[in-house]
């Protein structure tokens, strides 16, 4: 479903002088529809980034992204947008709700942009899957931390995806609070048979996973400098 | 739905400014509107008020300051004429009817006029239209005492059937001054929007005889309002009086004389104007200013919105119509300003004129400010939804890992 071939990104360096320092460089990577894989990996190693490519949030220098027969890397920016907005759900390490919003439309908005449909019964099923039907029209601030990560999940399949990537998705939150998002994460993925790329440096979270990788031999970045 | 979600949502997240920046065009727009609509109601009615008649004579002096004097009741007359040419004016064959009238006394700042009957009972002060008085009342007979007072001039005075006051000398009250007649009201007018609603009427020979005034001028006139019988009997007696005469002017037509003050005066409504369309500016302005200030704590939000698969173009949308829609608060709120305001401006006009305005009027100002302020204000959205567009998605959201 999810095939990577030479991707390379760089990003100008204050501490190079402003010269290109390359963060990414993947040789080859693969991921099997509805397939949960881990990637293990340290604060700065650019795992960030990889997701970000994959998500089309940035545009890659080189390679290909091929994801579902389509090369997200060959992609213009809106169709990279459409592309994320139809097909894929994204789980940030700091949730990045919409404090100004609801948490039912938190969970509308995440759909909307692709179809440009607002399914409210949709949204409040996954609310409800996540155990927060009752708080619907509750905003983010008046959650727990544990409830805003549910948020995020439900929002994060709202549209149905093809493809779940989470980014240290239970970084802020404490240990029984993340193994239980991470085990929502993971049935609700499995239940809407989206495939799940997570990111984590932490060993309780990489240990839930049948498929780790380390993202340090996958990941290969030229020297500063020889970018 | 998104669209509308996004705008109520940030509407909504910076409540004050939205408030306020609404505020400040509402001001703009009702300014705009209500310097616009005076000026056309405001002109329209006076020139409309001729209260029924086509010219004026009076004294040699200007025309303008006979007819504020003889049909609007401001102003000071020219001087008087006497009775012989009120007599001979009114037995010309081009003229249908003569009023004679004479000024120079008051009652706490509200003018007395002298006049005939027939003012009440044979002119219309408008096609179709002739003074009526209130019920159980009447029209002053002959040179007896009494008068029929104006509908505003008796609310403003409190006075009722069967009062009475005494005059007082000039046409600026002085409370030295006071003449020795009582006189009795026995008629209040019906109100009629002209400038004879602010008048106390009496007999002409009331005005004449009182006590103080100077004997020798005892039927000398302040002026003569006239009905014509045709068009070209104005043009007859402008040529009679004002070109082979020098000692009366004759004051025509009415209509004209005013528009001619309205255009001496054009320069004022041109900077009330320009200060409205200041005004208009600087809301929309600040519709800029107040949504860039912003810009920097709406970052995140965008960037997520983005994250979610929202188009820059999207964004871009967004911002601007945040904008139109601040605008377009503004502009309804600016509706009630104008409303507000233009009442208050036709209760001073119609308070130290008596000529009322028509505050229901409809003219193309009250849709073409608004939807400008709209379109401006969009335009100045248009800045900020620029910085809105470049928000770099991947670098605000996340701390890199």
């Amino acid at each position: 479903m999810l095939t990577i071939t030479d991707l390379r990104k760089s990003f100008p360096s204050p501490e190079a002088g402003g010269q290109p320092v390359e963060i990414v460089r993947v040789a080859r990577f693969e991921l099997a529809a509805g397939q949960q894989l881990a990637l293990r990996g340290e604060s700065g190693s650019g795992k960030t980034t990889f997701l970000h490519l994959i998500a089309g949030l940035l545009a890659a220098d080189a390679g290909r992204i091929d994801f579902e027969g389509v090369d997200v890397a060959a992609l213009g920016e809106a169709a990279r947008d459409r592309l994320r907005a139809e097909r894929i759900g994204y789980i940030f390490q700091t949730f990045n709700l919409l404090q100004g919003y609801t948490v039912l439309e938190n969970v509308l908005l995440g759909m909307s942009f692709g179809s440009g449909r607002m399914d409210r019964g949709h949204a409040r099923a996954q609310l409800e899957r996540v155990g927060l039907g009752a708080r619907l029209h509750h905003f983010p601030r008046q959650l727990s931390t544990g409830q805003q990560q549910r948020v995020a999940v439900a929002r994060a399949l709202a549209n149905r995806p093809r493809l779940v990537l989470a980014d240290e998705p239970t970084g802020n939150l404490d240990r029984r609070r993340g193994q239980e998002a991470l085990a929502l994460i993971r049935e609700a993925c499995a239940e809407a048979r989206a495939a799940l790329l997570l990111v984590s440096h932490d060993q309780d979270v990489l240990g839930q996973f049948t498929y780790v990788r380390d993202f340090a031999d996958l990941n290969r970045p030229a020297a500063a400098g020889t970018a | 739905m998104t669209l509308p979600l996004i705008l109520y949502r940030s509407l909504r997240q910076h409540a004050l400014s939205t408030l306020v920046t609404a505020g400040s065009i509402a001001l703009a727009v009702g300014l705009l509107m209500v310097v616009w609509m005076v000026k056309a109601q405001s002109q329209r009615a006076f020139v409309e008020t001729s209260t029924g008649f086509d010219a004026v004579l009076g004294a040699r002096g200007s025309r303008l300051q006979l007819v504020l004097n003889a049909i609007f009741h401001l102003e000071a007359s020219p001087g008087n004429i006497s009775s012989a040419d009120f007599e001979q004016i009114r037995r010309h064959p081009a003229v249908k009817a003569a009023i004679p009238l004479a000024v120079g006394d008051n009652y706490r700042g509200y003018r007395i006029v002298g006049t005939l009957e027939d003012l009440f009972t044979k002119v219309e002060y408008s096609p179709g239209r002739r003074y009526a008085v209130q019920p159980g009342g009447r029209v002053f007979a002959g040179a007896a005492h009494e008068a029929l007072v104006g509908s505003f001039a008796a609310e403003r005075l409190g006075l009722r059937l069967g009062d009475t006051f005494q005059p007082y000398h000039g046409l600026v009250f002085d409370p030295a001054n006071q003449h020795e007649e009582t006189y009795t009201v026995v008629g209040i007018l019906e109100p009629t929007n002209t400038p004879a609603d602010r008048v106390l009427w009496i007999p002409l020979a009331g005005i004449q005889n009182m006590k103080g005034h100077d004997p020798k001028f005892a039927t000398d006139l302040s002026a003569v309002l006239l009905q014509l019988r045709t068009p070209q009997a104005g043009f007859m007696l402008d040529m009679m009086y004002n070109r082979q005469g020098n000692r009366l002017t004759f004051a025509y037509p009415v209509g004209a004389i005013i528009a001619d003050l309205f255009g001496k005066i054009g320069w004022f409504d041109r900077v009330l104007a320009l200060v409205a369309y200041l005004v208009a500016f600087v809301a929309a302005g600040s519709v800029l200013a107040s949504i860039y200030a912003s810009m920097s704590a709406r970052r995140r939000d965008l960037a997520i919105l983005r994250a979610l698969g929202a188009r820059r173009h999207t964004i871009f949308t967004a911002v601007v119509a945040e904008a139109a829609v601040i605008g377009a608060l503004g502009a309804l709120a600016g509706s009630i300003v104008y409303g507000a305001l233009l009442a208050g401006v036709a209760r001073i006009i119609r308070a130290q004129t008596g000529v009322a305005i028509d505050v229901l009027a409809v003219h193309p100002v009250l849709w073409i400010a608004p939807l400008a302020m709209i379109a401006l204000c969009a335009l100045g959205g248009i800045i900020p939804a620029l910085k809105a567009y470049r928000v770099p998605v991947a670098e605000t959201l996340a701390p890199t890992s």
